[in-house]
């Protein structure tokens, strides 16, 4: 194997605001090296690409204790809405785009976005429910023939 | 560091072919750096973002990342990438002469 990274495939499992960022920053930081790119949707990580709920993605503040933050205040009604508040303006101010314009824009790279046949299935979801730079729902297989030769990432 | 000979001068680079030394840089060395790059045959749409490029480095004191310059250059993302295919902030710093950007997005 050479010792530069030529190719990766990142699979987005999750829907969390934190879940989603990470794989969206090694995509388009792989694209910006020259790297080749795929970003596979499975699970909740579906909603990263889905037309209805991409402009909504929350940050968890249940269960996450990286926040500092009272498990019980964390379930507080709002408090989800409240930190993704905080966090997206705090990102814009480091110029991060939103998920929606960073999925856009990772598309016009040249990395491929792809949805998991599996979840799609499990989730009663069709192509037709993503956004139009999903270019295909494919399966497991589908995906491996595709990450062939690279690097896989899951996140 | 080591030296490389571009339009007939003897300039500094880093181990990547970065000029350590903007100001050692000519217009002129701008078509041997893409083709060494990769880059090919440099068009007006390549010299747009390579004088941004420059442009914002003596302004800024660091390049633009891709992000900055599909915002800001009049070149799209999608353009800087059939222009650029290896990286357009990277290679098009690398041919204007000066450091590659630093920055996650």
């Amino acid at each position: 194997m050479s010792d530069k990274i030529e190719k990766v495939s990142i699979i987005v499992s999750k829907g969390s605001l934190e879940g989603i960022y990470p794989a969206l920053i090694m995509a388009n930081g792989a694209r910006a090296e020259g790297i080749e790119a795929d970003l596979f949707f499975t699970f909740f990580g579906l909603d990263a690409v889905h037309k209805a709920r991409h402009e909504h993605i929350k940050l968890a503040t249940v269960g996450n204790p990286g926040l500092h933050l009272a498990t019980w205040a964390g379930g507080l009604p709002g408090m989800s809405a409240v930190m993704t508040h905080y966090l997206s303006r705090k990102m814009d101010g480091l110029d991060i785009p939103p998920i929606p314009e960073f999925i856009e824009m990772i598309a016009d790279t040249g990395a491929g976005l792809y949805a998991c046949q599996a979840s799609v299935d499990l989730f009663g979801l069709s192509k037709e429910d993503f956004i139009d730079q999903v270019q295909a729902v494919i399966t497991v297989g589908e995906f491996y023939e595709r990450a062939a030769g690279g690097q896989i990432i899951f996140t | 560091m080591s030296t490389k000979v571009y339009a007939g001068t003897e300039v500094s680079v880093n181990d990547e072919g970065f000029f350590t030394d903007p100001g050692q840089w000519r217009e002129d060395m701008a078509a041997e750096i893409a083709q060494e790059a990769g880059v090919g045959d440099l068009t007006g749409r390549h010299w747009q973002v390579i004088h941004f490029m420059r442009t914002e480095f003596a302004q800024k004191g660091t390049g633009p990342t891709v992000r900055a310059l599909g915002k800001t250059s009049g070149v799209s993302v999608k353009e800087l990438y059939r222009l650029f295919p290896k990286g357009p902030a990277k290679l098009a710093a690398r041919i204007a002469g000066i450091p590659k950007p630093r920055g996650c997005i």
